[in-house]
């Protein structure tokens, strides 16, 4: 089952926690073992810390929801000391999300990360929509994305991967720029803009109108964006977005992931992360493929 | 331990605007405190994607089965309350911190609004094996509201406020004569928001000791997602781990 995404980043199986959606792993640990994870990555991390946006911060929809958390974290420093000693012997791959509002916060952030023995990757959020200054505006453009992921290359020595926006009109050509700019590989998808309404009350459900989309909803999209993004790039593609069983997220593989994410999923049934894993094996088994990784980009179309 | 449990629904039995759900579990449960709640899976529909929060109504370790109040809000509730005995129900608890349990001899009041008074059956069950005889202050729109009465009677001093004057002191329940000629020690209550920032301004008034149970939306009910966080003294905390019962002094009401 195992996945080799390259410098040094080696998964024990396929699936991976999304960031946002399973805290530091702690919160799971009645329900789930870790080490039955190719990895968890852990909630966005700004170089400061952040209060996040006003409650209410989520509403339900039709097969998904939306959330305008805004980054609530308590920066980069205390994660050094206070979470990491707690969570650096998990047995997988903890992976931090580094988020920012400006260049020199992704620079500093990363350069902090690159000093914990163990975490052996960043996910680079690029493409949070729920703050002013989430990263978004350096995920929307080729630009943008060329110039965060090249100056965090150069201060961070293991793998970066970068995770997309699909709040863009061409999901590939961003993933390019990423890929020119050194990054190892690219998760995709993150939240999908959205916005609810209270008809009765004629207010907006959340507090900043806006939030992201996610769930079992968005998966047609998020498919359909990986497909997009594997064929216009070389290295590894991590897929998520509405991911709720082992079926979809070998749908996933067939249109090109390396590796998967679960993200709200969770919130529905806390052991599922594991429950994909094994029947990501089992449907290998079924199918007689050897290796997981064997399901990437084959879909016969 | 947390986890999460398929449960069979054991009673059903229907108030009209809400519904008593016994649930049995084949397993034994773990520890329950009085003011921790359950996420419970609403089945079957794009409209019930994520999971309910309800509080413990009340535990019977004897036979593994726990007892929900369910008022009828919109569709997950309503299809939660029409469940028939025999069908199943999966569980995420116990979930969060739960009540403070007061010391010997202390006077204490529970205020409850609405469903609100879920929560404070097993509250009282508790304080009378530690051999305490609280006092209930009930409050509903009207007396149909006001479930299991008699059954919260056998726990304390039980009063009663409706808004329609339907029985007890027509009124709110920050409205009840109570307040002007009896002191307690210790109040804990659950209730709609509105109700619940009454009774801790007077609490706070009165400087007596306070907790009240929040009912923030929520999705992971685990601490996880940060969907369901309170603004206190400390920060936005969440609800689903640090609460959902807090003391009204760490709030920003
Ligand atoms: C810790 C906690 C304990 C609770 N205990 C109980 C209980 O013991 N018994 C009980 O009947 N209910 C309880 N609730 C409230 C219950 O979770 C909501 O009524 C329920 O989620 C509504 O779901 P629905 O699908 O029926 O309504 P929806 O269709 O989701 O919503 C219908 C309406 O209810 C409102 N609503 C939705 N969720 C909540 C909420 N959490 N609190 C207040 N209003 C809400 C919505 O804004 C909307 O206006 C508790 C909530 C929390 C957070
Ligand atoms: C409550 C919540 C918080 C999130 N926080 C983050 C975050 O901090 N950083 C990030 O990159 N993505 C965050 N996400 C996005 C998820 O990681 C994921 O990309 C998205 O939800 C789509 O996957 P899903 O449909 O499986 O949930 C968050 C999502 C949710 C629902
Ligand atoms: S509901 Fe997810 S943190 Fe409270």
């Amino acid at each position: 089952m195992t996945i080799d995404l390259g410098r040094g980043l080696v998964l024990r199986n396929p699936v991976m926690t999304a960031s946002g959606t399973f805290g530091y792993g702690e919160e799971y640990t009645d329900f789930v073992d870790l080490s039955e994870l190719g990895g968890i990555i852990v909630k966005g991390t700004t170089l400061n810390p952040r209060e996040g946006n006003p409650y209410p911060r989520m509403a339900e929809t039709p097969s998904g929801m939306l959330n305008c958390v805004g980054l609530q974290n308590k920066g980069v420093r205390y994660f050094i000391d206070t979470i990491y000693p707690r969570i650096k012997n998990f047995d997988t791959n903890v992976l931090l999300n580094l988020s920012g509002s400006t260049l020199e916060d992704y620079v500093r952030g990363a350069e902090m990360i690159d000093t914990l023995d163990k975490i052996p990757a960043i996910e680079l959020n690029v493409s949070c929509p729920n703050v002013k200054q989430g990263g978004m505006a350096f995920g929307v453009t080729t630009t943008g994305i060329s110039q965060v992921v090249s100056e965090v290359r150069k201060v961070y020595q293991k793998h970066l991967m970068v995770k997309l926006s699909p709040n863009v009109t061409n999901i590939a050509e961003i993933a390019l720029a990423a890929e020119a700019a050194g990054a190892d590989s690219v998760s995709l998808i993150n939240t999908l803009m959205g916005m609810a309404i209270d008809a009765e009350h004629r207010k907006p459900k959340l507090s900043v109108i806006t939030g992201g989309l996610s769930g079992a909803c968005v998966k047609p999209v998020a498919l359909r964006m990986v497909w997009q993004v594997a064929k216009a790039v070389k290295i590894p593609v991590v897929g998520l977005g509405g991911i709720s069983n082992a079926i979809d997220a070998v749908e996933f593989m067939l249109a090109g992931a390396s590796a998967i994410e679960i993200g709200t999923a969770n919130f529905i049934d806390p052991a599922i992360s594991v429950k994909v894993a094994e029947g990501m094996k089992e449907y290998c088994e079924r199918h007689g493929f050897q290796r997981v990784s064997e399901l990437t980009g084959i879909l016969d179309a | 331990m947390k986890q999460a449990t398929d449960f069979i629904v054991c009673e059903a039995v229907d108030y009209g605007r809400a519904a008593l759900l016994r649930l049995r579990s084949q397993d034994p449960l773990p520890v329950i405190k009085p003011g921790q709640f359950a996420n419970v899976r609403v089945d079957g529909s794009p409209s019930t994607y994520l999971r309910r929060p309800i509080s413990i109504h009340e535990v019977d370790y004897a036979s593994n089965d726990i007892t929900l109040l369910v008022q009828k809000v919109g569709e997950g509730t309503k299809r939660l309350a029409g469940m028939k005995c025999g069908e199943k129900v999966n569980l995420v608890f116990p979930l969060g911190t739960g009540f403070t349990m007061p010391s010997e001899g202390e006077r204490v009041l529970l205020v409850g609004g609405g469903i609100g008074i879920a929560p404070l059956y097993y509250l009282a069950i508790h304080m009378n094996v530690e051999g305490l005889k609280p006092t209930l202050l009930l409050g509903g729109k009207t007396k149909d509201d006001l479930l299991r009465l008699e059954d919260y009677q056998k726990l304390g001093d039980v009063l009663v406020t409706t808004e329609d004057g339907s029985l007890g002191e027509k009124g709110f329940v920050t409205a009840h004569s109570v307040w002007n000629h009896r002191e307690f020690d210790k109040i804990y209550v659950c209730g709609p928001k509105p109700m619940m920032k009454a009774v801790a301004r007077l609490a706070d008034e009165k400087e007596v000791w306070c907790e009240v149970s929040l009912e923030n939306l929520m999705a992971c009910g685990l601490g996880a997602c940060l969907c369901c966080v309170e603004d206190t003294v400390d920060g936005h905390v969440c609800v689903c781990k640090e609460g959902p019962v807090f003391n009204i002094r760490r709030l920003k009401w």
